[in-house]
């Protein structure tokens, strides 16, 4: 089986890894999920592909972390948000060059990609979110 | 007693005729909270069991209890799996049955769950649950990131968020939605450290204003350091008997009657609202129904204050208020000691302290012991029927409990 044929999370992270934001539709009922998951929640199908969907969405909620976990030392204080895209599709994530008294629900980000990878579990790139030009 | 000056014996009766409870508390133990050093979780979970035991003379633990089922978040705190056993081996229950669960930080929680189908199941008379936690070994950062284990990985630990982060991001849409202020915030950890300065066994005794906890350091925005609940080592237990059987044991049982379990995503970004928790809402109805009763018949509640916006939120879920009026039941003094339906005041998660695995049991003993007139300095008058609620991780479990005095 071809890995893209796979609805799985170390797939969505390849397809970021190459610059594209990839969510999960399913072909009996229309619902499109994301994380991906290998069996509808909605209708349990199994008759699934791979989409690509628009990167511009907005913000649903955020907050500005102070005490940052391990690996994000150096960035803190960051926005963090929770953002929805087309098709009802919510991602959470850091959310880069804002100026952090300008947060806002509502406010239009795009998601951006950090293809770097590194070479230990889970070998993953990043996506994350800027406010989009307006 | 105290509790029994304040009701008439046809009140009595009267609730004791309308349901049959799921399960009996018959005692209860707690270990002091706090930075319990040079102690391991087991040696913890000891001296709440010598509590229970000690206060339930008719018991013989060796003879009586029939399994034993504990909940503990994370082997990460003291390298340490496995643990039911090594536990069940320091009370000294050897070989009977004992199993840990593991429900982040309703895991206790979740063990008065099982512990009360166990029983119903009719294969065990006698269980004994609770819960630990050893947490002040580690440093700050390293909890931070064993407590970050009970949220997505893939999704939200990937790419940068802690807990007080979640429950901020469930701030953020509060306030957007109904106005929440964050010195209604500040308001709950007021309330909740001034009942903690009448429990001996909390974890930090001290009174905090408005003021204070509004300028305390950010944690994660618009959480602050008094948002957050404390790092704390500690344990809990109690001991569940039939029903029938209860009064075998102790002339003042408290009852189980109703018992309530909810999950949802555990990536908080996938619901659908970020201002309630579905788990919680699920949760309730199955317990009231259980319980046949309703929220206004609650006298006090113990909920699940890790981050001050969670108790406002819980508020609302279990419905002590309508959607939105959380704020406004904290600023309107409702919950307080003196209000009409206090809570947390054992001081909660906030103050008393919350080492995780034992939460969802200390929430229990704070119930039993008002329920059975021995709360102290922080008694509440005319206390009937009191409720627990436990969540874990950023909601993605919810565990409630409805008790009866017996």
């Amino acid at each position: 089986m071809a890995e893209t044929d796979q609805y799985t999370i170390d797939q969505f992270y390849r397809f970021i890894s190459e610059g594209r934001l990839m969510a999960v539709k399913c072909n009996s009922c229309g619902k499109q999920t994301l994380p991906p998951r290998q069996i509808c929640p909605e209708c349990h199908s199994e008759n699934l592909e791979w989409i690509q969907i628009g990167t511009e969405g907005r913000i649903l909620t955020y907050t500005i972390i102070y005490i940052p976990p391990k690996g994000f030392e150096d960035m803190a204080p960051y926005a963090y948000g929770i953002i929805e895209l087309e098709g009802n599709i919510r991602l959470p994530g850091i959310i880069r060059d804002v100026d952090l008294d300008d947060l806002k629900v509502g406010m239009k980000v795009e998601v951006c990609f950090d293809r770097e990878t590194s070479d230990k579990w889970p070998n993953w790139p990043r996506y994350y979110f800027r406010p989009v030009e307006s | 007693m105290h509790f029994r000056l304040c009701y008439p014996v046809l009140d009595v009766l009267r609730w004791n005729t309308l349901r049959k409870p799921l399960a009996s508390i018959v005692s209860a133990g707690l270990s002091k909270f706090g930075k319990r050093e040079g102690l391991s979780g087991r040696e913890l979970f000891v001296e709440a069991a010598k509590e229970a035991f000690e206060n339930c003379p008719n018991l013989d633990p060796k003879r009586d209890i029939q399994a034993l089922i504990i909940g503990q978040m994370s082997e990460s705190f003291e390298h340490q799996g496995h643990s039911a056993p090594a536990v069940s081996d320091w009370t000294g229950l050897l070989p009977v049955p004992a199993v840990r669960v593991e429900v982040a930080c309703a895991s206790s929680g979740a063990a008065i769950r099982y512990g009360v189908l166990a029983i119903l199941s009719g294969v065990y008379d006698v269980v004994m649950v609770g819960g630990f936690e050893k947490m002040t070994s580690r440093t700050t950062a390293e909890v931070t990131e064993y407590l970050a284990m009970a949220s997505d990985f893939p999704f939200e630990q990937w790419n940068g968020v802690t807990f007080p982060g979640l429950f901020a991001l469930m701030a953020t849409a509060h306030m957007h939605k109904y106005g929440t202020r964050e010195e209604q915030l500040a308001m709950v950890a007021v309330k909740n450290h001034h009942n903690a300065t009448l429990n001996p066994k909390a974890h930090m005794q001290k009174e905090i204003t408005v003021e204070k906890a509004m300028q305390s350091r950010i944690v994660a925005w618009p959480l602050k350091l008094y948002d957050c609940s404390l790092i704390s080592d500690g344990a809990a237990c109690a001991i569940l008997t039939k029903p029938e059987i209860a009064r075998q044991f102790t002339d003042t049982p408290v009852h189980i009657i109703g018992s309530g379990h909810g999950s949802d995503t555990i990536g908080l970004y996938e619901r659908s609202d970020y201002t309630y928790l579905n788990s919680t809402r699920y949760a309730a109805k199955e317990a009231f129904k259980m319980a046949d009763i309703e929220p206004k018949d609650v006298n006090v509640a113990e909920v699940h204050d890790c981050f001050t916006i969670a108790e406002i939120i819980a508020y609302e879920d279990l419905g002590f208020c309508k959607p939105g009026e959380g704020g406004k039941l904290i600023e309107d003094g409702e919950t307080s000691l003196d209000g009409r339906i206090p809570v947390n005041t054992s001081g909660g998660l906030k103050a008393k302290g919350h080492p995780i695995g034992a939460t969802g049991v200390a929430q229990l003993y704070e119930i039993y012991l008002q329920l059975t007139g021995q709360a102290g300095e922080r008694q509440i008058d005319n206390c009937n029927i009191g409720l627990s609620h436990n969540l874990g991780g950023s909601g993605a479990t919810c565990l409630i409990h409805i008790y009866e005095r017996g």
